[in-house]
This record gives structure tokens, sequence and C-alpha cells, in this order.
């Protein structure tokens, strides 16, 4: 027999609450982006039916004027090349950080932790002529534009990850290290075999943090991504939100167009995130 | 720390390199060559720089006297305050809670997670939707419920500091719960069975085991809470534009934005972006001060 206690229902009151301000914004977008144009103003929390302000123009609308499938490669691609640059490079670094004594250690560690602090605006300008030089940002070649995105924000995600990963790798107990050492791996088959799958949650949570910002950033993508075919998701809803001007119901559908995919992806994964994120707690 | 296995330093370049590297070319040279800037006469994105200023440090000048930087850096060390206390905190009292339940605590995850994964283009652009003066979604509900008469202008002197900052916080509370109860995770159920043996549960449990077991992953959140804080820039920039409304609304990210992009004043502009940082060294090692990491934790 389960007892529902004062405190347990409060807890749930306000697990509850929270949930309904971050989900019911989205809900609210939704339904309006199937209403039709100029009944938002008037009455934007009814269910739209057929016949009572349903439309699919909209969607139909924004489909019609704006190339979402490209986008949507240029975005993944990018943001794909990012994770995976990150969680080895990052991991390399956590793990040379924690495990071993040197003299420069020190400084090494001030320096990833007030890589955290440049706003991207303040490195923007230098890097463009850097890699302008190098002959890949505005080269006219859509691959090297996408590099020339890649590389900077491999950099901007690095000392968040790194920062983090040595958090958990420090809690990783260093005695089954020493006893695979002993047992005569070298440091290498240490990191891919004990450290990586000990640290897997947090390798999850950096892998997805690095896709999610990579994906969303608008300003670097901006910076270097100028021809149509180069561009990516966010460069494409920052292009209809300038155009949209009052069309409401537009503005819904594109905002939906763009977040169901990643939400689709987000659901699906959400089981191997969670499973990572807890993975660690088994093996404490 | 005398393990065999880190006494032979040789692996360790292969392990640092790559990282150091990017972070050399992609993130220290172009800052240093961004102080540079700062003391340069810089007319334009493309335009080379034209020699020295006159006074050199006149950017720095300038930015003792600039009555939109004051109003910015207020509004940034406001939102500093706002994001640790509301962001860490709430996402503290949710991790807590969702950790003492078992029936829900993924749903729960799941929805708060949920907001990051969204672009701040999108956000900015649904709560435009909501906070709009005339129909929003906000405005509606109030009305309907007759708890405001008429429309509110979100946007209006009285109302913009909340406008702009409930977006910034609400969509990251879920970034630090997640940090949070990984970190809870973490925690060996051991502990809390040894603990509830000394007759130690509820509140006490949290106060005299799990905050402390936490200190250095909540230490881990201050830090970006406080960093991120500082560079904050897109939701802001899509909602309210250049300073909205009139010069009140500047931060120092939306204001260097500005200087830089819109008027051309490149230098001026990465004289801010110093001072960012100078702030961001700042305010983390008071955070690293106040809630010191403990090593043998």
């Amino acid at each position: 027999m389960k007892k529902i206690t004062p405190a347990k229902a409060g807890t749930y009151v306000v697990l509850t609450f929270w949930a309904l301000t971050t989900l019911y914004p989205f809900v609210w977008v939704v339904l309006n982006s199937f209403r039709e144009r100029g009944l938002i103003r008037k009455d934007s929390f009814s269910i739209p039916l057929p016949g009572g302000g349903l439309t699919m123009e909209n969607y139909a609308k924004a489909m019609d004027r704006f190339d979402f499938g490209n986008a949507y490669m240029n975005s993944l691609l990018i943001s794909i090349v990012v994770t995976v640059a990150v969680v080895l490079i990052a991991g390399f670094a956590a793990y040379g950080m924690v495990r071993f004594r040197f003299r420069l250690r020190g400084l090494c560690r001030s320096l990833i932790m007030a890589g955290m602090m440049f706003p991207v605006f303040s490195t923007i300008i230098p890097v463009f002529r850097m890699e302008a030089a190098w002959g890949i940002a505005s080269s006219g070649n859509r691959w090297l534009s996408l590099l020339a995105v890649i590389l900077p924000q491999i950099a901007g995600n690095l000392c968040f990850a790194i920062i983090v990963l040595m958090g958990f790798i420090e809690s990783v107990p260093i005695e089954l290290e020493e006893s695979a050492y002993m047992d005569g791996c070298h440091v290498f088959q240490v990191y891919f075999h004990i450290i990586m799958p000990a640290a897997k949650s947090s390798f999850a949570t950096v892998a997805i943090f690095a896709f999610l910002w990579s994906y969303n950033d608008l300003f670097t993508q901006n910076f270097f991504l100028r021809v149509p075919r180069e561009k990516t998701i966010t460069l494409l809803l920052n292009e209809i939100s300038s155009q949209a001007g009052v069309d409401y119901g537009l503005m819904a559908a594109s905002v939906v167009l763009i977040v169901a995919p990643v939400l689709a992806v987000y659901v699906l994964l959400q089981k191997h995130i969670i499973k990572g994120l807890t993975a660690g707690a088994v093996k404490g | 720390m005398g393990s065999t296995l880190y006494r032979k330093k040789g692996p360790l370049i292969a392990f640092l390199l790559p990282a150091f590297l990017f972070l050399l070319l992609f993130l220290y040279y172009p800052f240093v060559q961004n102080i540079l800037n700062s003391f340069s006469d810089i007319t334009g994105l493309g335009a080379p720089a034209q020699g020295l200023n006159d006074p050199w440090y006149v950017n720095y000048a300038t930015l003792l006297t600039d009555p939109k930087l004051r109003t910015a850096l207020g509004n940034t060390v406001l939102l500093t305050v706002c994001t640790v206390a509301f962001q860490v905190g709430i996402a503290l009292v949710l991790a807590l809670l969702v950790d003492s339940i078992r029936v829900g605590a993924q749903l729960f995850r799941t929805l708060y997670f949920f907001p990051i994964v969204i672009s701040a283009t999108a956000l900015g652009l649904m709560f435009n939707l909501i906070f709009l003066y005339n129909g929003g979604m906000l405005n509606q509900l109030l009305v309907n419920l007759g708890i405001a008469a008429e429309n509110i202008d979100w946007k209006d002197a009285d109302h913009f500091l909340l406008t702009m900052f409930s977006p910034v916080m609400w969509q990251y509370v879920g970034f630090y719960f997640v940090i949070l109860v990984t970190g809870l995770n973490n925690i060996s159920q051991d502990l809390y069975e040894a603990a509830a043996l000394d007759g130690c549960t509820g509140l006490k449990r949290v106060r005299f085991v799990t905050l402390p077991l936490l200190r250095n992953v909540l230490c881990t959140c201050l830090v970006l809470a406080i960093t991120g804080a500082l560079k904050v820039f897109d939701l802001p920039w899509v909602m309210l534009g250049a300073g909205m409304p009139q010069d009140q609304g500047w931060l120092t990210g939306t204001y260097m934005y500005d200087q830089t992009f819109n008027r051309g004043n490149v230098d001026y502009g990465s004289a801010i972006a110093v001072l960012i940082v100078v702030l961001g060294v700042l305010f983390s090692n008071v955070a690293n001060r106040v809630f010191k990491p403990r090593s043998d934790l």
C-alpha cells in the first residue's frame, strides 16, 4: 500500500507547475499556427476546429516560401561534426588535466576557466580575418564555409565541456585505473576502457549540449554563411522573422516547423539521455 | 596522487595538445588581437586599423563616462544576481524534488530540459507573440481572468526588465537542473542509508548530506551561471532590439554588439568585450572564493 503524504503531494504540485511553464507556451504556439489569420489576437486559447478557424494555410505558405530541407542538412552537418570533435578533444584534455601533475597545470586550468568568459563577439572579427587568410572563410565553396563555422564553434564549446568532464573524471576512483595499469594497459587503453565508460553519463551530457549550442547558434553562422545554399535552420528562421511582419500565423507555423524535428529527435534520444545520466549512479 | 600510471609525462602532450591548440588559435589569439583593436582606430568591420587611437586609452576613458554603458552594467549585474538566485535556485529545488520521487521523474526531466533544445531565435519569436501588446498570450490571459483591467505594455519602462529577464532565466533552469540531477545521481545510496540509520532524513538529510556532497557541482553551476549572464545576447536582442525602451534596456552583450556591428565603433566594442571578460573573471573568482570547491569531496 502506498500512502500519499502531504509532502509528496506538494512535491508534485511544484513540479507540475514548472512543467506547465515549459510546456504550455509551445502548446499555445502550436494551436495558433493552425488558426486562421486575424483570430489569434481575439481568441488564442481555444482549440481551432474544422470550420471554427482551423487552417493549414500558414504551413503551406511557410513551406512554399522557404527551403527547409537544405537548411536542415547544413545545420545537422555542422552540429554533428562539432559534437564529435568536442567530445574527443575535451575528453582527452579533461583526463590529462585531472590525472597528471605537471608544472603548468595551474596555468592551463586558468586558461580553460577564462576561456569560458570570452563572448563570441570579442573573438569573431579576428577569427574571420584569420580564416579568410587561410582561404576557408568567404571562399564561395559551401563545404569550406561550413568548416569556417565548425572550427570556432568547436573552440567555443571546448572550455565548458572540459570543465564538466573534469568534475566527473575527478570522481572516478583512481584504483580502477591503477589495477588496469598493473594488468599491462597503457594510458590510452586506460582512458578508453576505464574512464570513458565510467564517466559515460557526463560524456552524454557534454555531447548533447555541444550539439544543441552548435545547432541553435545564430551569431557565428550569421557571420560566416552568406549564400542561400549555405543557410542553416536558425538563419532561415531569422530571415522569416524579418519578413513575416505582423503575419503571426506564419511566424507561429515557422516556429513549429523548426522546433518539431528537434523535438522529435529529443523525445527519441530522451531514453538514452536519461540512461546516460543515471548510469553514473549505478557505478557510483 | 602518487600513481605510477601517471608518472610518465609523455602521453600528456597527446592529451592536451589538440584542446589547447584550438583554444590558442580560436580563443586566445583572437582575444589578444581584440585587446590590440581596443587601442586602435578602426572604423569598419573589414577595415584595417588606422594606427593607434589618440590618446591610445581613449576607449577606456569613454567606458568610465558612457551613461549607456552604465545602464548596461547595472542591468547586467542585476541579471547576474537574478540568474544565480532564481535560475540555480529553482534548478536546485526542482532537482532535489525530482530526486525524491519515483513516478514521473523521467517525464519531469524531459519537460524541464526541453526549452534548451529550442534555439533562442525561435524562443525570441515565441516570446514576442506571448508578450504582444495587442492580443498576446499574457495580456489575453490576464484580461480574461480579470487580473488586469486592460492590456499591459510589457515592453515599456515599467515592465521591460521582467520581459527581458524572465525568458532568459526560464530557458536555462533546465540546464542547471540536468547538471544538478546528474550530480545527485552520483551520490552513493549507501551514504543515504547510513544517514537514515543515524536518524537523518528529509530536510535534515538535504542540509547535512546532499548539499555538502553537491558542493562541487553547485560551484560549477554558479560559475557557469555568472559567465553565462554576462554574455546573454540573443533572446534580449530578438525581443527588445537595440536598448529598448529609450536606452534603458541595454545589456553589456547587446550594447557591445550594437557598437561593433551597427555603429561601426569596432574599437570601442572591443574595449567593452575586454570589460566583459574582466568582469567575468572577477565575478567567478568571487563565486569560487565564497563556494570554494573542495578536493576532499
